[in-house]
């Protein structure tokens, strides 16, 4: 009799825990089970006119931008993250949170800015008008928003991902190695770049794969910047063409490209972990840099954060300051009111569930509920619009079949009972979501050693009560920091959004994406500043805990 | 005098590798029982299973009468009346030290808990450290901590995994005696499991060696260190060596270092070739002895010195003399055997002196 069938005798948990657990999987597969089931689906006409005319578009495009964000990200992320970690210059302990900062800036945001601040009608460019008096066509100034321009914009914001798994790289590795390849001939540089940096690698390419998830999900910039790429192509053929179908095929072709990344995140995570050769740490060395070459130090890092964060915010104040006076009123505080209530409530279910899949699993462990839960975890790559399509649809279904069942039966017409309500926009917010509460709370967990559940145990407490006893008030601070990122990623989150939500329901994000796309850039400004300085309370939360801790100190 | 815990066969394994193979144990109440082995025999296993962390595969576990694992049943850990001392503590560090005491008390009123929590804190010389908090203390208070907690619900059986291990030196056997007077003066029944030998002499009235899942021998400290009942446990409680001998007749076997009397196995003739085991202390340092043997190597041990010695026939012994008879090595000392307790193994080969 193996140990797991004397385990079900006597259930540690009760005995509906691990079933809701695989339901819970279940669940919240359905959309992604339903995007990739349209990769098998015989194709319409509308789908063969796509492939005719622009589906090679989507794919040049999305590509380009790709290989032109992960360019971007990999120079500031790498190059700040070897500096800030490893030199000692003026500004440095200051650069190594504030380079964070960017996250807070969603990529919509500071496109529309630099929209604002660059195009022909912005004050740059004005500006040159005045001083030179040329018009319009005598000379050259970069167009923001091309594919150029999102690149920038996208590489601006997403940098950060490489920058911070690089240098938790970087941190982590022993002294010893680098000091061992000093003593063995390496120049300072030489030592980076054979040593430093090959035992980064597995770090550096986990966060270049998180900053390209998030430019497949991107929508509000590509969509903003009119290119065609998947994301904006799949709103085109569904509210365009009016084709479902279609769009979905789009969304599981983009699904392929984005579970390509999962695999090489999670295989690079996992390679990253053998790269300890010892577990003894010391401070470690700095390079002193000095003259021109801290001067050049200080602007490598200067430059990613300026154009990032400070310029973006610098210019949202401005606008702010003119406009929101006009912008605030009964209807911008009822918007505000919703958003953060939405937050909130996704936030709260997101944490119970979060703390029902994690405690399970802990207590549980085996190789079902571990399968679930990651399952549930894979969320976090799936882009907003994918998932949007992914529920809809299913939900349609379930609307349709029940009014059809209603009706034959008892002449009733039910509608559309979940589709198009706060309960669909919600369950994509989940679907997306869920693995960050689940990450913040089992890095809780896992800080609490067994030994506590047993020492509890051996005190006469059941496991549910060891859960509210010992292991909540221990997590207090993991599941607040869960609840905090959970409500500001829903304040920022905007293609879902956009899709699911009821009719007349607006977010900060969907309010602030209508004015700008209306080219009421000033106005759009209140809303989107919002976003921004709420959204830098995980930022901060962040950057205390890298300041904070290093391995072994 | 019926028996507060009892293991019957009890077999554990984990997937295919089996931990635990027919162990069987009985303690008494008010004593203490001590599973002394090197890491991996399987002594915390026992410990696990006794607390219902770990299901049986074979074999049953009774605590005071009642059968509480089997093969196919087993009470769950907090159902068992026990109380345990984890190798980290695991003290909850979000409670104060009185409230971390009180935590098992749950069902009791407030008036009878707050007592019992004053007594133990008075038991464990803690009552100044009641609202401290777990960070706040010494490793020597966290472990008193941990003891009062264990006790307090008054479990009938209190079991201690590797109490001492994150010790210092020098305090574990302090403590480990100050674990020993409070568990004796509270009448409390407990099991300790531990690779130091020293810790189990200072606690344990009986003590079980293991090895590789089995009980090698069960007897106080005294009998395994003099009667060793095989090898493995010769070798594993203190030093020694063991050199060849031959049978004389009933009481006595002749070796190169003379005759040594004692009671030798009824099966074994006179003349047959038998192995013995000498100890540093059976190894006398006398100037004046005939037999001699040249020091090979030498550790100094503050009041002793431990010599590794060679005699003649190139067999090596160990001896522990007086600090103050100071020899060079290669110099040629003499020696004589005083030996208290004969104890004898079948013949095998080779012998090795156990340098630790």
């Amino acid at each position: 009799m193996s140990s797991s069938e004397i385990r079900n005798l006597r259930p540690l948990l009760p005995s509906w825990w691990q079933p809701g657990i695989l339901l819970t999987a279940l669940i919240f597969s359905i959309p992604v089970l339903t995007i990739a089931s349209f990769l098998l689906q015989p194709s319409g006409d509308v789908w063969q006119h796509l492939v005719d005319t622009v589906l090679t578009d989507y794919l040049l495009n999305s590509a380009l931008l790709m290989i032109g964000v992960a360019l971007g990200t990999l120079s500031m992320g790498v190059i700040c993250a070897w500096l800030t970690s490893l030199c000692q210059f003026p500004g440095k302990k200051l650069f190594v949170w504030t380079l964070l900062l960017p996250l807070a800036m969603p990529a919509y945001i500071i496109a529309y800015t630099y929209t604002g601040m660059f195009d022909f009608a912005g004050p740059v460019q004005t500006q040159i008008r005045d001083w030179t008096g040329w018009g319009y066509g005598d000379y050259y100034f970069p167009e923001v928003r091309s594919l150029g321009g999102a690149i920038a914009m996208l590489s601006l914001v997403l940098y950060p991902y490489v920058y911070l798994l690089a240098r938790a790289a970087f941190l982590e590795q022993s002294v010893c190695v680098i000091e061992v390849s000093r003593t063995l001939g390496c120049s300072a540089w030489s030592s980076f770049y054979r040593v430093a940096l090959p035992l980064a690698r597995p770090a550096i390419v986990a966060g270049l794969s998180l900053a390209l998830m998030e430019t497949l999900a991107d929508y509000g910039t590509v969509s903003y910047f009119g290119l065609g790429v998947f994301t904006t192509g799949i709103f085109r053929t569904w509210f365009g063409l009016g084709d479902s179908t279609a769009a979905a095929k789009l969304a599981a072709i983009l699904l392929l490209f984005v579970f390509a990344l999962v695999v090489i995140e999670r295989w690079s995570r996992h390679r990253a972990q053998y790269h300890h050769t010892t577990n003894r740490y010391r401070q470690l060395p700095q390079y002193r840099l000095t003259g021109f070459r801290a001067f050049m130090a200080f602007l490598g890092c200067l430059l990613p954060l300026l154009f990032g964060f400070i310029l973006p915010a610098f210019q949202l104040s401005l606008w702010a300051l003119d406009t929101y006076a006009i912008m605030i009123d009964a209807s911008f505080i009822r918007l505000t009111v919703n958003t953060i209530l939405l937050g909130l409530s996704t936030a709260v279910l997101a944490v119970l569930l979060a703390l029902f899949l994690a405690y399970g699993k802990r207590v549980l462990a085996n190789k079902l509920v571990f399968a679930s839960v990651r399952v549930v975890a894979t969320g976090y790559a799936v882009p907003g619009t994918i998932i949007a399509v992914g529920v809809i649809i299913p939900l349609a279904w379930f609307d349709n079949t029940l009014d059809a069942y209603m009706r034959d039966r008892f002449e009733i017409s039910t509608g559309l009972l979940l589709s198009g309500t706060l309960f669909a926009v919600m369950f994509a917010y989940l679907v997306r979501f869920l693995a960050v509460s689940i990450q913040a709370v089992e890095s809780g967990l896992v800080k609490i050693r067994f030994s506590m559940d047993e020492a509890a145990r051996s005190l006469g407490y059941k496991p549910m009560e060891t859960l509210f006893k010992i292991h909540l008030p221990l997590m207090k601070g993991s599941v607040l920091t869960a609840l905090l990122i959970v409500i500001v990623d829903v304040m920022k989150e905007l293609p879902a959004t956009l899709i699911l939500r009821p009719f007349n329901f607006n977010t900060l994000a969907v309010r602030a994406f209508e004015l700008a796309s209306d080219e009421r850039l000033a106005d759009s400004s209140t809303a989107a500043l919002m976003i921004v300085v709420v959204g830098l309370l995980p930022v901060i939360l962040l950057s205390k805990s890298i300041s904070s801790s290093r391995a072994g100190s | 005098m019926t028996s507060q815990l009892d293991i019957e066969n009890l077999s554990v394994s984990y997937d295919d590798y089996q931990v635990l193979n027919q162990i069987s144990f009985s303690i008494q109440p008010g004593k203490i029982g001590c599973f002394l082995g090197p890491s991996g025999c399987g002594k915390t296993t026992v410990l696990r299973a006794i607390a219902g962390f770990e299901p049986v595969l074979g074999g049953r576990i009774l605590i005071e009468q009642v059968e509480v694992s089997t093969s196919h049943y087993r009470v769950a850990p907090e159902n068992r009346n026990i109380g345990m001392i984890f190798q980290d503590f695991a003290l909850f560090p979000h409670l104060s030290v009185a409230h971390n005491i009180g935590f098992g008390l749950k069902s009791w009123s407030s008036k009878q808990r707050a007592a019992r929590v004053q007594e133990l804190l008075a038991i464990t010389g803690m009552l100044a450290y009641g609202q401290a908090y777990p960070h706040q203390l010494s490793g020597g208070q966290q472990q008193r901590v941990a003891l009062a907690r264990a006790m307090a619900p008054q479990p009938g059986l209190l079991l201690m995994d590797e109490p001492f291990s994150s010790m210092d030196v020098d305090l574990r056997e302090q403590l480990a005696r100050e674990v020993r007077n409070i568990l004796k003066q509270e009448n409390i029944t407990a099991i300790l499991v531990t690779h130091d030998q020293n810790e189990a002499f200072a606690v344990a009235d009986t003590i079980c060696v293991m090895n590789e899942g089995r009980i090698q021998q069960q007897d106080s400290g005294y009998n395994l260190y003099h009667r060793p009942a095989n090898r493995f446990v010769a070798d594993f409680i203190g030093q020694g060596v063991i050199i060849p001998a031959t049978v004389e007749n009933q009481y006595s076997v002749h070796t190169e270092l003379g005759s040594i009397k004692g009671t030798v196995p009824i099966n074994s003739k006179a003349g047959a070739a038998v192995d013995v085991l000498i100890r540093p202390d059976d190894v006398i340092h006398d100037d004046k002895s005939s037999e001699t043997a040249i020091v090979v190597d030498k550790s100094f041990r503050g009041a002793d010195f431990l010599y590794f010695l060679r005699m003649d026939s190139g067999i090596e012994v160990l001896c522990l003399a007086p600090s103050h008879h100071n020899h060079k090595i290669n110099e040629r000392i003499g020696i004589r055997l005083n030996v208290d307790h004969l104890v004898t193994f079948e013949r095998a080969s080779p012998h090795i002196a156990r340098r630790r």
